[in-house]
């Protein structure tokens, strides 16, 4: 199980939770859970969303591996200038 | 309104072309003259980006009709370098990397060459003031004043 | 990732070598995208509402049509509604279909053989429009009565109840709110605006389009990015992208601006329809019209501190209008208020609200300027109120590695401690100031990020490398690829030529964005060259008849591992390539990735600025730039940045604005009055580069591109306050607005 932290307004649409926690090995199966068990997420998930790993974001990579003591924060999908 | 005639020296070379009575020199240069080394950043005079001399003096190309130039002795950006050899202030820019996406560069250089053929020893704020029509949104200016000194050092030394 | 590497010797990476597009852009023989022609090219031209609100009745495009020398009319009509929201908002902000939704918005567009014919064939076309109540001011839109702009954009977490201008809302942070301001000995709470900027880079949009009449279609122009270009007009076209091949010219500035598409699609139809190349070049009011801008907002800060500068809570709320369309920005502002500060309670809200103006595009570190210049302008207050050193407050409070950002993780690695430092140790900090001068300083951030790499690395039969990229070079970028694999193969830069390839010829690359370049194509360049450097000590192995893994590269050349190797004389790069048609064929290195990791960025900046109680003009006197590169590549180019960052932040704080008349049109498209900072404003820009590497790349790179334009605004703002004795809260300083405040 994976501790998936869900900024303030993701909270909103998982029942008011700011921390989730999810069966998950990769960012997808997250997402996959998440998707699931909170269905409120899922149009905020199926336009994007980035992950920050251990403080370190990504942006796309499903396969990326979730270790069960990783801090996983679920972020919006970065965009720059 | 008829296509006007006009014969003009650009860069030392006899030039002839036809054009509308209404339309600027930087389009002439640009567009029928293939010369598109002079931008429109601005059509106003605002922005400095077209820069040529005419008779040796800094204009806007933008702001000057091609049926205003006929036997006038026109410089653009394309004749300053001496054949294979670069002007001591192109050199010095990309030394300097005073440019970034540099579509502002050949105006920069064309009125930069005005000053120091005026003034050989311009001080930094001289330098400012005289580049204040040509707009550059890359660098904040530092290397190009640094870059413009750099060659009047060099120029004065020749 | 490979971080033992940071703290390498670098041979090549760090040196200021001449960039390869140098030559061509002192003699104006560069080719951006207006200078670009083809055999029967026709002149496009588009026609602009004059309105900043109205329903499109009708439109009647047959007197225009009938004028010699017209090859091409189209409307919104002659686009497909597209199903995606996302790319409908990007093809309707290109051209309207039912409804003009601000100043500027293209209605209706020509093709013809001369520009004079095009501009008659504009005023032959005959709108008509129904026109509706329009809202340009961002808490105006937000009122429950407020003109709507489009309705139904309202995203999930929206509150019910809201004016329908109302797209997107967003809320972060963490700890006990109430809690922390009751720590405080002062809490000081405030509002401020900002008006919308311009990216104002000097080269307006221009594209050259052509499609044939077997649906294949070849597309020119300037832009961030070719690969995303050809993904919206393929789509916005109904084309299948392998069948749309773009080109992206030489730049002129984009900063952000030109991320996306504004005149590409119009070009295209217009180019079908006609059979012909067509070619738009934008007027620099139609720049301003209908392209850029960034946000303009009005936001409510709240923050408490105790007398002895420690912070107990931050509070914002964050209200953006990202124009007429949809806009995530105030996102990005929402996280990033309060990321340079270790704070146990910190709450932020965001709101976007629609209005009758141009779409909003990117524009370097999208949304963090507004947001962080409020939040940078209470601390000052704070530490002013509180007899307090800015920078040591500043220290004190710092994020650092283990702080749990506002924004959710924690941090890694970050530099903010070491800039702040800097700063400190820097004489500037501690000169003397003279009458009506203020001295103010502000942090900055950006999150950067890496995305879509691909590079290809060919090693030529001569000894030389040509390496193949996807992403246009804006600030010297090919300059510092070159340095990268120069360093990783042990050959000379010079011997190295890079060049950016069409769509057709290399796999997807992101846009030129997020300060992404130095980083993720760096990554890929380094990558690639890893993978020809297998191949080339692979080759030497078999010249040599010992094992591929017995085989090193060495300063450019493959040399046996050790001793039980076996004795052979060095093969260099060059002789291994002179041989290839022999050993196997031409050998090339590449990487596709889609790269994270990009580690975030923090600068520090200080001001002296000098305000004449007169006229209430500001002159800037001495400005310092401070900045955590992870490693400089190419040390003028990352300078390049911090300068001109800081210039264009420094022209935000002070005298750049939209500015909208009652009857909601742009009273300013020009650089006449929108003015942009010229030479003669601005003192030299000094800059510190300081390297803590980043873990996620091998030689520590971080982004640089961003963050600059982050602090000017309150560090102008502080310096502009204790100037004047009186606090600021809206932007632009300009004079009369400055005269006011000191007036009270």
């Amino acid at each position: 199980m994976v501790k998936v932290k869900l900024w303030g307004t993701l909270g909103q649409l998982a029942d008011g939770q700011s921390e989730v926690e999810v069966d998950a090995k990769t960012f997808k199966e997250m997402l996959d859970r998440l998707t699931e068990m909170h269905p409120g997420l899922a149009p905020y998930i199926a336009r994007g969303v980035s992950m920050a790993l251990d403080g370190v974001i990504y942006r796309e990579s499903w396969f990326q591996e979730i270790k069960p003591d990783s801090e996983v924060v679920l972020m919006p999908f970065m965009k720059g200038g | 309104m008829k296509s006007m005639h006009i014969s003009t020296t650009i860069n030392g070379d006899p030039v002839e072309f036809i054009c509308d009575p209404g339309e600027p020199l930087l389009d002439v240069l640009r567009n029928r003259l293939g010369l598109t080394g002079a931008k429109e950043g601005c059509g106003t005079g605002d922005c400095g980006a077209c820069s040529v001399t005419v008779n040796g003096r800094l204009v806007c190309s933008c702001l000057v009709l091609g049926a205003e130039v006929e036997g006038v002795e026109i410089s653009t950006i394309e004749g300053m370098a001496n054949d294979d050899q670069l002007h001591p202030l192109q050199r010095a820019f990309i030394d300097g990397a005073a440019f970034q996406c540099g579509v502002c560069t050949p105006g920069i250089l064309v009125a930069a060459k005005a000053l120091l053929e005026k003034n050989a020893s311009p001080s930094d704020e001289e330098v400012r003031f005289w580049l204040a029509g040509n707009l550059c949104r890359c660098t904040g200016y530092d290397k190009i004043i640094a870059a413009v000194q750099v060659a009047a050092a060099e120029m004065r030394g020749a | 990732m490979d971080t033992g590497q940071s703290k390498r010797e670098f041979r090549y990476v760090g040196t200021r070598p001449n960039r390869p597009d140098g030559v061509d852009k002192v003699t104006g023989r560069a080719q951006y995208g207006a200078d670009m022609t083809a055999p029967g090219m026709l002149t496009g031209a588009i026609l602009r509402s004059p309105h900043a609100h109205a329903r499109i009745i009708s439109i009647d495009t047959t007197a225009a049509e009938a004028i010699a020398g017209v090859r091409a009319v189209i409307t919104g009509k002659d686009f497909v509604r597209l199903d995606d929201e996302f790319t409908r908002d990007v093809q309707e902000n290109c051209m309207a279909r039912e409804a003009a939704l601000y100043d500027g918005h293209a209605v209706a567009a020509v093709a013809a053989t001369t520009p004079v014919i095009a501009k008659a064939a504009l005023a032959a076309i005959k709108v008509e429009y129904e026109t509706l109540p329009h809202v340009t001011d961002v808490d105006a839109a937000m009122k429950i009565d407020a003109p709507v702009v489009l309705a139904g954009r309202a995203l999930e977490t929206v509150p019910a109840g809201m004016s329908q201008n109302v797209t997107n809302a967003c809320e972060f942070g963490h700890g006990d709110l109430d809690a922390g301001f009751a720590k405080a000995d002062l809490v000081i709470e405030r509002s401020f605006k900002t008006a919308a900027t311009h990216q104002g880079y000097i080269e307006p949009h221009a594209c050259l389009a052509s499609v044939t009449t077997d649906g294949k279609a070849d597309l020119w122009c300037c832009t961030q990015g070719q690969f995303f270009v050809r993904t919206l007009c393929s789509d916005i076209m109904g084309m299948e992208a392998s069948q749309l091949r773009v080109t992206a010219s030489e730049i002129g500035g984009g900063f952000g601006g030109k991320t996306t598409v504004f005149i590409e699609p119009v070009a295209l139809a217009l180019s079908r329809k006609s059979g012909r190349p067509v070619k738009i070049v934008m007027t620099r009011d139609e720049v301003f019209r209908a392209t850029g801008p960034t946000v303009s907002s009005s936001m409510d800060i709240r923050i408490g501190m105790t007398k002895d500068g420690r912070i107990t809570a931050g509070e914002a709320t964050l209200r953006y209008s990202g124009g007429a369309y949809p806009c995530g920005t105030v996102e990005m502002g929402a996280q990033a208020a309060f990321a340079a500060y270790d704070l146990e309670a910190v709450r932020t809200y965001g709101l976007n609200a629609l209005t009758n103006r141009p779409k909003e595009a990117a524009y370097r570190a999208p949304g963090a300027p507004q947001a962080i210049y409020a939040v940078e302008s209470i601390v000052d207050e704070l530490c002013q109120k509180l007899s307090l050193d800015p920078l040591a407050v500043r220290l004190q409070n710092a994020a650092k590695k283990g702080t749990l950002s506002s924004y959710g993780p924690t941090f890694n690695d970050i530099g903010l401690v070491a800039t702040l430092e800097a700063a400190t140790n820097h004489p500037h900090y501690n000169a003397p100031l003279g009458p009506n001068q203020g001295r103010g300083l502000s942090c900055g951030f950006w999150f950067n990020f890496g995305g879509n790499t691909c590079v290809s690395l060919n090693i030529n039969t001569d000894g030389t490398v040509g390496v193949t990229e996807g992403n246009p070079d804006i600030g010297g970028s090919r300059a510092s690829i070159s340095l990268m694999a120069a360093e990783e193969l042990g050959i000379p830069y010079e011997s190295i030529r890079t060049i950016i390839a069409d769509t057709n010829s290399l796999g997807y690359n992101d846009v030129t964005d997020g300060s992404r370049v130095t980083f993720s194509v760096g990554l890929a360049t380094i990558k690639a060259a890893r993978d020809a450097i297998g191949k080339m000590t692979s080759r030497a192995a078999q010249y040599w008849g010992i094992d591929a893994d017995a085989v090193k590269w060495v300063d450019g050349s493959a040399v046996p591992a050790g001793s039980n190797a076996g004795k052979f004389p060095p093969l260099t790069l060059a002789e291994i390539a002179a041989m290839s048609p022999q050993t196997g064929g031409p050998i090339a290195g590449h990487h596709e990735v889609n790269v994270d990791g990009a580690g975030v960025s923090f600068g520090v900046h200080l001001v002296d600025v000098e305000v004449d109680p007169e006229t209430g003009f500001t002159k800037v006197l001495r400005y310092t730039v401070f900045q955590d590169a992870g490693k400089a590549v190419q040390p003028d180019y990352v300078e390049g940045q911090m300068q001109g960052g800081a210039v264009q932040g420094i022209g935000w704080a002070l005298n750049e604005e939209y500015i909208y008349g009652e009857d909601g049109r742009l009273q300013n498209p020009g650089f006449l009055d929108y003015r942009i900072p010229v030479s003669s404003d601005l003192p030299n820009i000094e800059t510190v580069i300081l390297e803590i590497p980043n873990p996620g790349h091998p030689y520590g790179v971080r982004g640089v591109g961003e963050t600059p334009i982050v602090p000017p605004l309150a560090a102008i703002a502080n310096a502009v306050s204790r100037a004047t004795g009186v606090r600021l809260t809206e932007l632009p300083m300009s004079p009369p607005r400055i005269l006011k405040a000191m007036k009270g």
